[in-house]
């Protein structure tokens, strides 16, 4: 589903990514760890189309399409969908308008009937469920006074009523306590499908007890520097990430 | 150089050719007071750009059109006026309809509270004319200002309302003024008065329209008088034809314990000067004007407010918000001016402006004149743009970039509206900003 060969990005002439390769198929959730400033929140970036970065060599197949050319807006509709580390706050629109605009724009690019005010009413209020959120905040203007764990909650929900094929979860545990957390990581396991990829980008191990992945990817230095199974992961709770960093710098 | 007074002879022409008309109207102490206001017009001349209040807004252009008054009513087809007026629930039949200054349709009355009273000014000054000449005229100033002097001197035909003591009237009231120009520009000079009594209650809609892209000069002054413990709920709504001029003052008294709130919307003519003047003239005055405007294009929309705490324990809020996109010019010009004895005063003023291009200018002029030592007041101004990261977000959601540039502007608007309490009114706002009020600037993202 993805494909990312030899990325590099800068971001004003100060290089992040230098040289990063990852396949990503179908069904499989993918974790992106590493210590502060490696680069994740920047390769999640990149991969939703932020202006801010520019890309100097490589290549993104999506679904055999190239990532890179597509405005952002279009990536969405094709499927991907990035949940922020931090999400933004609207003041002025509520959730449901913004939600409701959202899901219209994509069902339109896939050439699907636009959902009416009921028709989505009913998806939303199943789906909110699934995030054990409160109805209320539908009516609020978007992560306008939401606490730390409401926004989190809301971007997996956006996700849920979204139904993205690549979902890049970007820090989505930080700041979280315990319950929240797991309110998250169930949602995102419910999301879990054969069809739909997932990386999911985080600096704490505790994320992946809850999330259990596929596969694990260490960023360090703009780079992938080593992958493996769920115990890494472990291993990187145990010792750190100087060994890595170290080793490879 | 321009010469600001080569326009002013069309106006003394048509005077001369009005006054006889104009004179069958009210007393003759009222037709003193059109030609002193006349003269007073000939005295100043249009204002230059070296006068700092007008320092912003060049007339020039307005100055060199030959607008012609139009003739005695128009023929106009109702039904083009009435389809731009449906979508805010106004029904022909429910408001006082002026078309190029004469009113076509005195309102349907049925539904008003016995001795409430919305007609044709016209109409009232043959009919009412001793109660109505009490309060004409006698709040606007026409000294220092052209075209409130202009207007008085036109004193003819407008809307005129009459909210008596401890009534309340329920639905909103509509003043509705179209112009067309029939290939000649044209000009109107309306003007309203309302007259609310003691303990009284009413919400008033005063709409300018015109058909689009004629080119017409709306010189209109509307005069409000609260009594004490009254209270009333203005709009206004500017959705002028993209080439007209739209001059407005409104000139409002308030009286011990009052409630006055103004919700200013500006989105059409070329050139908009509007004007607000309140006089909180007794204790316990309360007194809202919140603004939205919209210029794009080369339009120029300025708003002056002005308001005069005269006494103690009053208190003014104001909230403007512009939006600026094309060449879009703005001009706000916000004076509180708090007399020696008004202790106790809360006034609180902000002015917010949203550019959307790197052509479009604001300038923002709050002025605090503060006499008084017990007092609180507030002002503050912002200029920004749309925010990046908000912008990114929408987009990563699959709304387009157009669409969240206007979700935004609207986002940006909405407190505004939503402070609109005439549900129909709101709604047609919340549509006139999601979807016909696409930015267009597009460079600044």
């Amino acid at each position: 589903m993805l494909t990312i060969f030899n990325l590099h990005a800068k971001v004003e002439d100060k290089p992040i990514l230098n040289g990063v390769s990852l396949k990503v198929k179908a069904g499989e959730v993918h974790a992106i760890m590493g210590p502060n400033g490696s680069g994740k929140s920047t390769l999640a970036g990149v991969l939703a189309g932020r202006d801010i970065y520019e890309v100097t060599e490589g290549d993104v197949l999506y679904n055999g399409k190239n990532l890179l050319e597509m405005e952002p807006e279009e990536r969405a509709r094709e499927g991907v969908f990035l949940a922020f580390q931090y999400p933004v706050e609207i003041p002025g629109v509520s959730n449901t308008y913004f939600l409701k605009a959202a899901l219209n724009a994509i069902r339109k690019h896939r050439g699907e009937p636009e959902l009416d005010a009921m028709e989505f009413l009913e998806l939303v209020r199943e789906k909110m469920k699934l995030l054990r959120m409160d109805e209320e905040l539908l009516k609020r203007p978007v992560n306008e006074g939401f606490s730390g764990g409401e926004k989190k909650r809301n971007e997996i929900f956006q996700m849920a009523v979204l139904e993205p094929k690549l979902a890049i979860l970007d820090e989505t545990d930080s700041g979280l306590d315990i319950d929240a957390l797991k309110i998250v990581a169930d949602g995102v396991n419910s999301l879990r499908d054969p069809n739909r990829a997932m990386l999911v980008i985080t600096h704490y191990q505790r994320l992946l007890n809850f999330i259990v992945p596929d596969k694990v990817h260490v960023l360090a230095g703009g780079r992938i520097v080593k992958s493996g199974g769920k115990e890494l992961a472990l291993k990187l709770e145990k010792e750190g990430y100087g060994w890595i960093e170290n080793g490879h710098q | 150089m321009i010469d600001l007074n080569e326009g002013k002879a069309a106006f003394l022409n048509d005077f001369e050719r009005q006054e006889a008309f104009l004179s069958r109207f009210g007393s003759k102490g009222l037709h003193d007071l059109r030609r002193s206001a006349l003269s007073r017009f000939e005295e100043l001349g249009f204002p230059s750009p070296s006068e700092e209040e007008w320092r912003f807004t060049p007339l020039g252009p307005l100055t060199k059109i030959p607008f012609q008054l139009s003739p005695n009513g128009i023929s106009q087809r109702e039904s083009e006026v009435a389809e731009r007026l449906q979508p805010m629930g106004i029904a022909p039949p429910d408001a006082v309809l002026l078309l190029n200054g004469r009113c076509a349709r005195p309102l349907n009355s049925a539904g008003l509270p016995e001795n409430a009273c919305v007609q044709p000014l016209l109409l009232a000054l043959s009919e009412k004319q001793e109660f109505v000449e009490r309060h004409l005229g006698r709040y606007a100033s026409f000294e220092t200002h052209p075209f409130t002097a202009l207007n008085t001197a036109f004193i003819g035909d407008g809307a005129f309302v009459y909210i008596p003591k401890n009534t309340t009237v329920t639905k909103p009231i509509f003043l509705v003024y179209w112009s067309q120009s029939s290939g000649e520009p044209t000009v109107t000079h309306p003007r309203t008065l309302i007259v609310a009594e003691e303990s009284s209650q009413a919400t008033i809609v005063e709409v300018f329209l015109g058909r689009p892209n004629d080119v017409y000069l709306t010189n209109a002054v509307a005069e409000v008088v609260c009594g004490p413990n009254a209270s009333i709920d203005y709009y206004k709504i500017q959705d002028e034809s993209k080439e007209a001029f739209h001059v407005h003052t409104l000139q409002v008294q308030q009286s011990r314990d009052s409630t006055f709130s103004s919700h200013a919307f500006a989105f059409g003519s070329v050139l908009a000067r509007n004007e607000i003047n309140s006089v909180l003239d007794d204790e316990g005055c309360s007194c809202t004007l919140n603004g939205l405007y919209f210029a794009s294009g080369h339009q120029l929309i300025d708003n002056h407010t002005r308001i005069e705490h005269a006494r103690p324990h009053c208190s003014s809020h104001e909230l403007y918000k512009g939006i600026l996109d094309g060449h879009g010019h703005g001009v706000f010009n916000g004076r509180i001016h708090v007399h020696p004895n008004a202790q106790k005063t809360d006034a609180k003023q902000t002015n917010m402006t949203l550019l959307l291009s790197d052509d479009a200018v604001i300038h923002s002029q709050p002025q605090l004149e503060i006499f008084a030592d017990d007092v609180k007041c507030t002002h503050g101004a912002t200029i920004g743009q749309l925010d990046a990261d908000a912008l990114f977000y929408l987009r990563t959601r699959g709304i387009g970039k157009e669409e969240a540039r206007s979700l935004l502007t609207y986002a940006f608007a909405n407190d505004i509206i939503q402070r609109v309490r005439v549900d129909l009114v709101r709604r047609q706002l919340e549509a006139l900003f999601l979807h016909r009020h696409q930015p267009t600037g597009g460079r600044t993202t």
